[in-house]
């Protein structure tokens, strides 16, 4: 029974120690350089990532309030990986910062949320880790203390999440009222459709589309996208989102799956609103981080067309899209991070001629760039192929070709980014970037993801093989 | 050496190359990366041979049927339960015959650039593209499936974006590789839902099954034509929208609006992308899915057959008109794909009735080579007087003799004048298009008789028109690596159309007896002769305008009046009625309307995203706002109306 507890919940054990290691630190008084504290940090997360992989438990603890199974731990592992290039990329803004200790325990706070949020077998649980998950994000949203724009970042997300969260509340408390339970597997066989049940979904989905920044859900992203530290930024557009849709897959296949016409539906509206606005306002972008968190809006949209399949391949495109997504995103992110790091620079004019000085970067952000537009033969394409493939399957051909069409009006902006890199002429162009030695570890994880994850067929296979529900 | 190994090695050596000088090119290899290259295909052309060989003499007949032989089958990745993606190799009498054509042209532009780019600082970098374009288009003729042709399909456009682009610090040639992009990716996506809709229904995505499944009757026949959108079958649609795509690499009317502004990068490139290889690729494609076209699908194949032959005489028409040399071979390269489609188009399947299929493939054939020696003969010409204006030529024979023969020779061959190349493969196309569709014959008719009139005009402006002005200094005709490429072509040219294609490539793999009466070529042989004489008469000295204003001056008015009459109604009829009245509106219907449609989409999609702009407002109750917004609207649409 003690063995169960432990092994079950290893990973969140692995966090909660890692989170009590930290604060302990902060309490002691250590005068540590940033320099070591950050390359220990990174070994303790390297270590919690490689732990992962080794001795997990299947099963359900507290009454079924908490389970875990072979999909959850790779998608724990998936997110963990994530958090590890985070922490990479962080490092030349985080090497200035005073409060290194703080932002780890914030921010490994959030991932465990995550972690008990995808884990939940009943709707209080996920509640729980889905604020749990927010509201210290908000806090290392203004971490760039001495910027304006970071905290009104901050503001701006706590107010819109704790809107959010009241509406998602009220979605819940109406599942309750209908069915008299909370817990997932009670809630499905007492489905039947009726107008309530339909408002209540439609606010737990207002709440789970905020998150993911659907449209028109979506205006708190660009705001606290451009605000926050660009460290911030890469993990709300890429961790949060990624552990929000897993918990998603969750509920609309296995919870909601009585009422998959009726989310089959509303996605469909919604994606297709995603896809075009996110597109629209992408290509009007001038800020890099603006212009990735639009693009990432457009993104989530071809993600719901995956979604939509409901079956084992939906799932699997879905889980495989968001692990080359964390891959390429993050890539790009990390450059820009770094470019701001170092001169502050983070418009795309600023980026002409940047070749010519930093030919690795450039080539790392162009990479980057032509996966999320989904170009072969990088990862992105593969991604977006079996997102639409998976999203034909229902037949539904205006989505498709929508989704399409819109891929070709991405291609259109990131090849505008890609061109002022390599193409374009700049008196004044970036200096050259020395790149420290772990973001460039995370460069060289990033490409090889891009590269190989589409590539290896096992990673898909694999995945498919534990999608089910 | 064993099949499989020989066969991967012809698309690897060329990926070997791009990596070794993509990665260490710019450092270790800047001066022989040329080499590298040129050598690394110069085996793979080797093996090409080989494998051509080897396939038409020894092991690809089976009962006297040439076979789809798949030698080398790996299942990658598994998708769903009923549906697995393959990677693989297969060759058969198309696959074969485009392996020695890219692999020969591209070993041809490979050598010719060794000298036409000597001392360009991005020397390794041009020749890490030029592998990479040649492993796609490699990849590309080889795939066993459908989404592996679509992979390489999507390479080969990334890889000629860069090549286009080589020249970056021109912004024009940065538009035109962006427009090149942009544009073939919007046909693409015709492919990309085509590929979904034949694999949703087939449940299959290799070429071998689905043709099986969709030729013949079977329950997935049945189905897919079961379900039909605005009326057509799907699989007409899975079908045509697989032909936007490939209209689009073939730059097809209206999709073509890319291959003039692709002029912009350097002329080789143009010789190995825009004369023999990615425009082929939609030719190509279609001749892959052919009996699926044919048997089932006969409504597709018409659209096909039109398409093909409107872009033929369209093009023809507007290349009469261009002065910028490489932009009259670019309409010229769509003129004669336009060829080739409609030749799919009119064929049927099997047997004697496939002939069409077959003058298309010769057609493709011969065509690769007189027109990459065109476009080589046109770089060695701009590479001499740097520039692409005829008024900047002229001349030129004495100068360049051996650019000047082989150029000859090409026009002769794509005029279609015996006992040349291009005259076989045409006839061919002629007949078929007589026997089945008299309209399209008269399309093709005219269109030769205006494709020999263009190619003199272009002819004689660059060789003779005026005398030779020699600048201070000049190149001479390049290094000898430029000249033997030009040579050899010149020899293909005027030989390949002896090669027995009617033997070995067909629709159903069977030999057919093609027999073009001699009395069906009087007629458009006349045809191109009376063109070549038009031109001889209009182009060869120069024009006699100006020279005709300075006797009006001298006085001897009279003599030149009587001297000129019958040049005036030539320059009349030419002048005023073809360029004025027919070939200018067609440019400035090309340049303005098609083109501009495509301007109009992207200024639409511009204003679109400018009047949203006023929803992203900055502040929180307004989020709130259309937060609630959307919450009402899902109530609205699917609890009040929906229920």
């Amino acid at each position: 029974m003690l063995n169960e507890y432990f092994f079950v919940l290893k990973a969140e054990w692995m966090l909660i120690a890692i989170i009590f290691l930290l604060l302990f630190l902060k309490v002691g008084t250590s005068d540590w350089k940033n320099e070591t504290l950050l390359y220990g940090i990174n070994i303790l997360l390297l270590v919690n990532l490689l732990v992962g992989f080794f001795s997990n438990l299947e099963g359900g603890l507290f009454s079924g309030m908490f389970h875990n199974d072979a999909l959850l731990i790779l998608e724990k592992n998936i997110l963990n990986i994530g958090v590890y290039l985070v922490s990479l990329i962080a490092y030349p803004w985080l090497k200035k910062h005073e409060h290194v200790l703080e932002f780890y325990i914030l921010l490994l706070t959030t991932l465990l949320g995550m972690f008990f949020m995808i884990s939940s077998g009943n709707l209080l649980l996920f509640y729980l880790g889905l604020e749990m998950s927010t509201i210290p994000l908000a806090a290392i949203a203004n971490f760039d203390l001495d910027k304006r724009k970071s905290s009104e970042a901050a503001m701006k997300m706590i107010i819109s999440s704790a809107f959010s969260s009241a509406l998602l509340l009220f979605g819940v408390s109406l599942i309750y009222g209908t069915t008299g339970t909370l817990v997932f597997t009670e809630i499905t066989p007492l489905l039947n459709g009726s107008p309530l049940q339909l408002l209540a979904f439609i606010l737990l989905l207002a709440g789970f589309s905020f998150k993911m920044s659907v449209v028109p859900f979506h205006l708190w992203t660009a705001d606290v996208y451009e605000g926050a530290p660009v460290a911030v930024t890469a993990y709300l557009s890429v961790i949060s989102k990624s552990a929000i849709l897993f918990i998603f897959l969750q509920v609309l296949y296995v919870v909601f799956k009585p009422m998959s016409s009726e989310w089959y539906f509303m996605l469909f509206f919604l994606s297709i609103l995603t896809i075009l606005l996110g597109n629209l306002f992408a290509m009007r972008q001038t800020n890099l981080k603006r212009f990735l968190a639009f693009s990432s809006i457009a993104q989530v949209g071809f993600i719901l067309l995956g979604l939509s399949a409901g079956s084992k391949t939906g799932m699997a495109s879905v889980i495989y899209f968001l692990l080359i997504y964390m891959f390429s995103n993050l890539a790009a992110f990390g450059v820009i991070g770094l470019v701001s790091a170092s001169t502050g620079k983070e418009s795309i004019d600023d980026f002409k001629g940047f070749y010519k000085t930093n030919p690795f970067l450039s080539w790392i952000l162009a990479i980057a760039l032509f996966s999320l537009a989904g170009v072969p033969p990088t990862a992105g394409f593969f991604g977006k192929f079996f997102l639409i493939m998976a999203g034909a399957e229902r037949g539904n051909y205006v989505w498709v070709i929508f989704a399409a069409l819109n891929m070709i009006i991405s291609f259109y902006y990131y090849l505008k980014v890609v061109k002022a890199i390599f193409m374009d002429p700049n008196d004044q162009p970036i200096e050259k970037l020395t790149v420290p030695a772990l973001p460039k570890l995370a460069f060289v994880i990033c490409l090889t993801g891009m590269v190989l994850t589409g590539i290896l067929s096992w990673i898909y296979e694999y995945i498919h093989t534990l999608s089910n529900f | 050496m064993s099949q499989t190994l020989q066969i991967a090695l012809i698309p690897l050596l060329p990926l070997a190359c791009f990596l070794v000088l993509g990665l260490y090119g710019r450092k270790h290899l800047s001066s022989s990366a040329g080499i590298i290259g040129t050598l690394s295909l110069f085996i793979s052309t080797l093996l090409s041979l080989q494998t051509a060989y080897q396939y038409f003499f020894v092991s690809g007949k089976v009962n006297g049927v040439y076979q789809k032989l798949v030698v080398f089958q790996y299942n990658w990745l598994e998708f769903a339960p009923d549906l697995s993606i393959n990677i693989g190799l297969m060759i058969d009498p198309i696959t074969v015959m485009m392996l020695v054509v890219v692999s020969f042209v591209s070993l041809m532009v490979h050598l010719f650039s060794l000298g036409y780019m000597k001392g360009e600082e991005r020397f390794a970098t041009y020749f890490a593209f030029l592998s990479l374009f040649t492993f796609s288009m490699l990849g590309l003729v080889l795939s066993s499936n459908i989404f592996q042709i679509y992979l390489f399909w999507e390479l080969v456009g990334v890889s000629s974006f860069l090549l286009i682009g080589f020249y970056f610090e021109k912004p024009s040639a940065v538009a035109a590789a962006k427009k090149a992009f942009i544009v073939t990716r919007f046909a693409d996506l015709g492919f990309l839902i085509g590929i979904l809709t034949l694999a949703f229904y087939t449940k299959t995505l290799d070429f071998g099954l689905l043709i099986e499944r969709l030729s013949t009757a079977s329950p997935y026949l049945t189905d897919i034509n079961a379900a039909t959108f605005l009326g057509v079958s799907a699989l007409s649609w899975g079908l045509i929208l697989v032909f936007v795509g490939g209209a689009g690499k073939s730059a097809m009317f209206p999709l073509h609006i890319w291959l003039p502004d692709a002029m912009e990068g350097p002329t080789p490139v143009s010789a190995l992308i825009h004369a023999a290889t990615m425009v082929v690729a939609g030719v190509f494609l279609v001749a892959r899915l052919f009996p699926v076209f044919a048997l089932s699908a006969p409504g597709a194949l018409q659209i096909v057959m039109y398409t093909g032959a409107f872009s033929a005489f369209f093009a023809a028409v507007i290349a009469c008109t261009q002065t910028d040399i490489k932009r009259v071979l670019a309409y010229s390269t769509m003129s004669q794909i336009g060829y080739m489609m409609f030749a799919l188009g009119v064929s049927k399947y099997g047997g004697e009735d496939g002939l069409g299929y077959m003058g298309s493939m010769f057609h493709l054939f011969t065509h690769a080579f007189f027109k990459s020696l065109l476009f080589l003969g046109a770089g060695a010409v701009i590479h001499m007087v740097h520039s692409n204006e005829m008024k900047d030529m002229g001349g030129l024979r004495k100068l360049m003799p051996i650019t000047h023969i082989s150029f000859l020779i090409a026009c002769l061959a794509i005029a279609g004048v015996p006992p040349f190349s291009g005259f076989f493969s045409k006839e061919e196309i002629l007949l078929a298009a007589f026997e089945s569709n008299r309209l399209v014959y008269g399309i093709a008719l005219l269109t030769s008789g205006l494709t020999a009139f263009y190619m003199f005009r272009l002819y004689y402006n660059i060789f003779w028109s005026k005398p030779a002005e020699l600048h201070g200094h000049h190149h001479g005709e390049g290094t000898l690596t430029m000249k033997i490429p030009l040579i050899l072509l010149a020899v293909m040219a005027v030989v390949a159309g002896f090669a027995p294609i009617a033997k070995w490539v067909t629709s159903d793999g069977l030999p057919i007896e093609s027999h073009v009466p001699i009395t069906f070529s009087i007629l458009p042989v006349t045809l191109a002769l009376a063109g070549i004489l038009l031109a001889t008469r209009l182009f060869k000295t120069q024009n006699e305008l100006p020279v005709r204003i300075a006797q009006q001056m001298g006085g001897i008015y009279k003599a030149a009046y009587h001297k000129f009459y019958i040049d005036e109604v030539y320059l009349f009829v030419t002048k005023k009625i073809l360029f004025n009245l027919i070939g200018k509106p067609a440019a400035w219907f090309d340049k303005n309307i098609v083109d501009g449609l495509m301007n109009l989409l992207g200024r639409i999609t511009a204003t679109l995203s400018d009047l949203i702009k006023g929803i992203q407002s900055g502040k929180v109750q307004d989020y709130a706002l259309y937060f609630f917004g959307g919450i009402a609207g899902l109530v609205l649409v699917f609890i009040y109306l929906w229920k």
